[in-house]
């Protein structure tokens, strides 16, 4: 324990804590602006500058240790002093036409310059930048960027990539690829430096106005569909709980906007599990000619990361499409043909938790429904609150709207593929069936779940051992690559999700500065799931009739041709 | 009208001010940070120039500003191919046209600019980018071994002496011998500098560290592979290696021709300046990890088909041992050697006397003034050190200068040999030179040429010949590895190339350089010998670093190493340089900066805790 006194109050703590973190865990606060937790404690902004009685140097709060009787004072006329003044230079480059910026209202300078009465910036015009690969589905806005190299660190330390890094230095210093542009990386698309910039310099690449255009297009049938981890999320934008932001009250919303049919990813997260299921089965049963682990494949990220990062090991991926992306082939054949329908005018929207499916659903072959891309568009959850807003939609007064059928029906099973753990649990819950011809108690799979980056299982079903991990988060998943190649781990089935916790807490999802709202959004989703009527994926009604009217059987030659992919087909910049 | 009285003019108060601050910028500009863009320092440079202009001709009160904007609209990603070449073009002409040193030298040093990094401008043009990467701890980014330097003098300063050494030996395995030897080019860039008159004197920590934390015994090695290296040559590059890939788990084997391991270090470098008892430190702890050693000599006893069929890796640490002659017309005659002949001889212990000779050195290098203060340690009446330039351009550090100076010997600059007069014995009697007068640059330095003066004749009894070293290499060159003259020829991961499992490294590459670049080539031969063998062992230290203190310590003196009293020291062969005190060592420690914590190491300089 440690005794020291900030702003003449007295304060125990533990040793090693930061004067930060030691003042806000008593209500005192130091505005930050560069500081992230574990992540960016690199003192940069100079926004957490405090005086310490008896040192001559002002100090970071942010990554300086509290020591036994330190004197803190937080907001001392110095301290004031010279935030304001570095306050204003930041100011003086950064374009602060904040009404047209996507993280209006949101913006961590924008509400300490608030709190800090800024006033007046002295320092006239800023250099305007051209704004970088706007076509790309990540966005960076040099004229918003304030150095704080926060994406750089998330990149380096929480996702392995280190895509991002310091270009130049002195007063040119700015942030960029090295030796390529940003689009010809080996960027994953996770979109975590997105949601950990302070400001609006990074952001994914706005489609809701083509959405728009094809609502109004009397020639276009416009189809949506809601990934899972989606209805744990979009009402935090606007104040809502939880509970009262549900999927159902989003298909209200979607409906108002003029979506015809309105359907639920979760429907295409169970075709998931039967195709990826059966593949799993098959490759156990075949192991001899089989690539062994299997990995999951309805990560963007995660593939865009394994392409590039561990070509040779790509064969070790499901071939089944993502979720996201069996919907879209889905719909443009079988639905199309439900409806009678010419499948050329159905314009096929998502709703995801992610930047990544921008990419996804513009990956060249991945339009075998009827040649025209199987997705359209797919909008992050950010994108769908965008889209609330500018229908002037009233969130408060929304009711309740059952998904559209039949393409709306899913099970607990497809609800949790929005958490870390999610896609295996479900496809052990109808693993167990397939092999026994029973179904387990739907949390028996349970040690699967939860927030560690690296989780590990065993299990025995009818005398078959499985031995799976779990990782999300690329770092994790590098780790866990890793070990696989010098063989340390072995197992059969792993599941890899970009993003830190999952699609919870995807690239995708609303941003709140400082915190990481993945684990209380796949409590959610996990809480949806406990009060599921059907909780597993081969139970799902609608998965069974379009097997049985449609594609016959898992890994038919139809269903092949729908719902699986070739990874090869498509290259990531630089692949051979 | 009355003449004007004339008055004694002071300096201004701002004149002070100036001068005071062009001082202090000096300072700064010497202790640069490495890796800053080069094409915004060039734009900075032609700006302090331009505002040193008089004004009064047109070239450089216009011109340099021109070549200002030109730059600044490279550096802002908005210039072309054409802006180049008008760069270039107006800087010619500023340089062809200025009135005085002011303008033509300023323009001169944007052309130096643009042959020297071009392909920074070109990058700016093409790319918009700059290729610079800014190195966050001058210290460790400058030692060639890299070693946590903040990291151990934060130890130091906690007394935690033996922590300090196992931090060092992470990634040199001669904390002993750097403590007294090392050219410590960790020092040339020190934040330090910026703000007090000199470096932090790192090398005379790690020399408090050493003599403090007794015996420190080696990490333990990783499980055996059963792989087997073979080192030829025991010198710092062999033995760093032995040592790093022993850690491996890898059985190594030094086959060393000389009676002793240690090559220069025991062999050329004398013992007032590194006792035995430092380097055996050292060596013993490389041996206690099971390095074999035989003494053989390749080419001789064995050939290198033999080793490298017996061995899974080889590494050629040979070394630069041969001497080089004078090169004039009786370099052969009795009395006349080369200086690392007689620093051999010294060395193994068969110690000459020189007593009531007259001694010549010839060279300005540390190993001329190391041969000079080794000739008066063995008796000499007179030492007189010859050399072609001036004692500012003298290669020996000038401490080592000043050392020999003191001692005694009589520095004959200026002067180049000629010819070795000697006796119908063949015994030398007298070293001619011709006197040299100094001239224009040539690669940056002053080039002596004969001048108009008759030659000298000075009488001695012994000429030894300090004027470099030359590699030994003509058996390996026979067996197949590629030289380059008489360099052996390596890979920057020092492996040969066309000959799987060979490396080399050291001296004998780099040709004679310094110890620490010789344990710099004997860290990556390991690191890349163990990835040829099949293996990624990573060799790691686990020592916790206190933290930095809240305030760096205000401007104040460096503290310098001193040596024993000139009477003391000059007779005999024990250790000349005197530890630092206590009080002295926790001083300079707090001068230290930690670049570690502060500024761009807070954010890029995260400790490497294995490599």
């Amino acid at each position: 324990m440690v005794k020291l006194t900030i702003n003449n109050r007295e304060i125990y703590t533990q040793e090693g804590t930061t004067i930060l973190e030691a003042a806000r865990a008593n209500g005192i606060n130091i505005p930050t602006l560069c500081y992230l937790k574990d992540i960016n404690e690199i003192g940069a902004c100079r926004m957490c500058l405090v005086e310490i009685e008896g040192e001559s140097r002002l100090a970071a709060s942010c990554n300086t240790p509290v020591t036994d009787g330190m004197v803190v004072h937080t907001h001392s006329k110095r301290v004031m002093n010279v935030r304001r003044i570095n306050l204003r230079y930041i100011m003086s480059q950064h374009d602060a036409r904040c009404p047209s910026c996507p993280r209006n209202n949101n913006c961590t300078l924008q509400e300490i310059s608030t709190k800090m009465n800024l006033r007046y910036t002295p320092y006239g015009e800023f250099d305007k930048h051209a704004i970088c690969h706007a076509d790309f589905p990540i966005v960076k806005n040099y004229n918003k960027c304030v150095k704080c190299m926060r994406c750089i660190n998330v990149c380096d330390k929480v996702q392995s990539m280190n895509i991002w890094d310091v270009i130049g230095t002195g007063g040119n210093t700015s942030v960029g690829v090295v030796g390529k542009t940003f689009d010809q990386s080996d960027c994953t698309l996770c979109g975590q430096c997105v949601t950990h910039c302070p400001v609006g310099a990074l952001y994914e690449r706005d489609d809701t106005i083509a959405v728009i255009d094809a609502l109004q297009d009397p020639d276009k049938i416009t189809i949506v569909q809601v990934a899972p981890a989606v209805r744990a999320a979009w009402g935090e934008t606007f104040g809502l709980t939880r509970e009262f932001a549900t999927a159902e009250r989003l298909v209200s919303a979607l409906k108002a906007m003029g979506f015809d049919y309105v359907f639920d990813t979760d429907f295409s997260a169970d075709l998931t599990i039967m195709e990826e299921g059966s593949e799993l089965v098959e490759r156990l049963t075949h192991r001899e000619d089989s690539r062994l682990p299997m990995f999951t494949s309805c990560c963007p990220g995660w593939v865009r990361f394994i392409k590039s990062q561990y070509p040779n090991m790509v064969d070790n991926l499901s071939t089944a499409k993502s979720p996201q992306q069996m919907f879209g082939a889905v719909a443009k054949s079988y639905y199309a043909e439900l409806l009678g329908v010419d499948p050329h005018r159905i314009c096929c929207v998502s709703i995801m938790p992610c930047t990544a499916k921008k990419h996804e659903c513009a990956i060249p072959n991945l339009n075998d429904a009827c040649g025209d891309p199987d997705v359209d568009f797919a909008l992050t959850t950010r994108e769908v609150d965008y889209l609330i807003n500018m229908f002037n939609l009233d969130v408060q007064s929304l009711l309740e709207q059952p998904f559209d059928q039949p393409l709306g029906i899913g099970t607990g099973a497809g609800v949790i593929f929005g958490a870390t753990g999610g896609v295996m649990e479900a496809a052990l819950r109808s693993a167990h069936y397939l092999v026994t011809g029973k179904n387990a108690d739907p949390d028996a799979f349970r040690q699967v779940r939860g927030m560690d980056g690296w989780k590990e299982a065993q299990f025995y079903i009818a005398g078959i051992n499985l031995r799976v991990a779990i990782a999300s988060g690329l770092g994790n998943a590098r780790k866990l690559m890793e070990a696989i190649r010098l063989g340390q781990v072995e197992y059969d089935f792993v599941e890899i999700m970009a993003c830190p916790g999952g699609c919870s807490g995807g690239g995708g999802q609303p941003i709140h500065d400082g915190r990481e709202l993945a684990e209380p959004r796949a409590n959610r989703l996990y809480d949806i799931d406990r009060t599921s009527k059907l909780r597993f994926s081969h139970e799902n009604p609608a998965v069974l009739k379009l097997y049985e009217d449609y594609l016959d059987k898992p890994l038919s030659e139809k269903a092949h041709h729908l719902l699986h992919t070739d990874h090869h087909g498509w290259k990531m910049p630089g692949e051979e | 009208m009355a003449l004007q009285k004339l008055t004694i003019v002071k300096e201004t108060p701002a004149q002070k001010a100036v001068n005071s601050l062009y001082v202090e910028f000096y300072r700064r500009l010497n202790a640069s940070p490495q890796g800053t863009c080069p094409v915004d320092l060039a734009s900075a440079f032609v700006n302090l120039c331009h505002s040193q202009s008089c004004g009064k001709c047109t070239p450089c009160r216009i011109g340099l500003g021109k070549l200002k904007q030109i730059i600044d609209k490279i550096l802002a990603g908005k210039g072309t191919e054409f802006d180049l070449t008008n760069l270039e073009r107006n800087a010619a002409a500023i340089a062809d046209s200025a009135d005085c040193a002011i303008g033509i030298e300023a323009a001169n040093m944007v052309l130096t600019g643009l042959r020297g990094f071009r392909e920074d401008y070109e990058a700016h043009i093409r790319t918009g980018q700059c290729l610079a990467q800014f190195m966050p701890i001058p210290c460790s980014s400058g030692c060639p071994a890299h070693v946590d330097i903040p990291g151990y003098i934060a130890l130091v300063k906690a007394g935690r002496y033996a922590d300090a050494i196992r931090v060092i030996r992470k990634d040199n395995p001669f904390p002993s011998v750097c403590s007294l030897i090392c050219e410590h080019p960790c020092e040339t860039h020190c934040r330090r500098k910026i703000v007090d008159d000199d470096s932090v004197n790192i090398r005379g920590l790690k020399r408090f560290a050493i003599d403090n934390a007794g015996i420190v015994p080696p990490p333990k090695p990783a499980e055996s592979t059963g792989k087997t290296v073979a080192v030829i040559g025991g010198g710092p590059t062999g033995l760093t290696a032995a040592y790093f890939l022993s850690l491996m788990g890898h059985s190594v084997t030094i086959f060393e021709k000389n009676k002793q391991l240690g090559g220069m270090l025991r062999y050329g470098i004398p013992c007032y300046r590194l006792p035995d008892s430092y380097l055996d430190y050292d060596v013993d702890v490389i041996l206690s990890l099971g390095v074999k050693v035989e003494h053989a000599s390749i080419g001789t006893d064995l050939t290198l088909d033999e080793i490298r069929s017996k061995f899974d890796a080889v590494y050629l640490a040979i070394g630069a041992h041969a001497g080089r002659r004078l090169g004039i017309d009786g370099d052969d005659k009795r009395g006349v050697m080369s200086a690392v002949e007689m620093l051999h001889a010294v060395g193994d212990g068969q110690h000459l006397d020189f007593t009531g000779k007259k001694v010549i050195i010839v060279g300005g290098g540390n190993v001329a003034m190391d041969a000079t203060r080794t000739s008066l340690r063995l008796g000499a009446q007179s030492v007189k050190c010859v050399y072609r330039r001036r004692r500012q351009d003298m290669t020996a550090m000038p401490e080592e200068v000043d050392g020999a100076i003191a001692e005694g010997c009589e520095l004959l600059t200026l002067r180049s040999p000629l010819k070795v007069e000697y006796d119908e014995d063949d015994n030398v009697t007298a070293l001619w030179v011709q006197p040299q007068i100094i001239g224009e640059l040539s690669h940056g330095r002053p080039a002596p040429r004969p001048s108009d003066k008759q030659p000298e004749r000075i009488e001695c009894d012994y000429i030894i010949a300090a004027i470099g070293q030359a590699i030994d290499s003509a058996y390996f060159g026979e067996s197949g590895v590629p030289l380059r003259r008489e360099a052996l020829v390596a890979e920057p991961g020092t492996s040969v190339p066309g000959m799987p499992g060979l490396f080399a490294g050291g001296d004998a590459v780099t040709r004679p350089a310094t110890v620490i670049r010789a344990i710099e080539a004997g860290k990556i031969a390991a690191n890349n010998i163990d990835a040829y063998l099949g293996f990624e062992h990573s060799i790691t230290v686990d020592v916790d670093i206190p933290p930095a203190p809240y305030s760096i310590k205000p401007a104040c003196g460096r503290v310098e190493m001193t040596e024993r009293e000139v009477a003391d020291r000059k007779g005999d062969f024990f250790l000349m340089e005197n530890p630092m005190t206590y009080e002295e060592a926790q001083q300079e420690c707090s001068r230290c900066m930690r670049c570690d914590q502060y500024g761009f190491g807070k954010f890029r300089g995260e400790r490497k805790r294995q490599w």
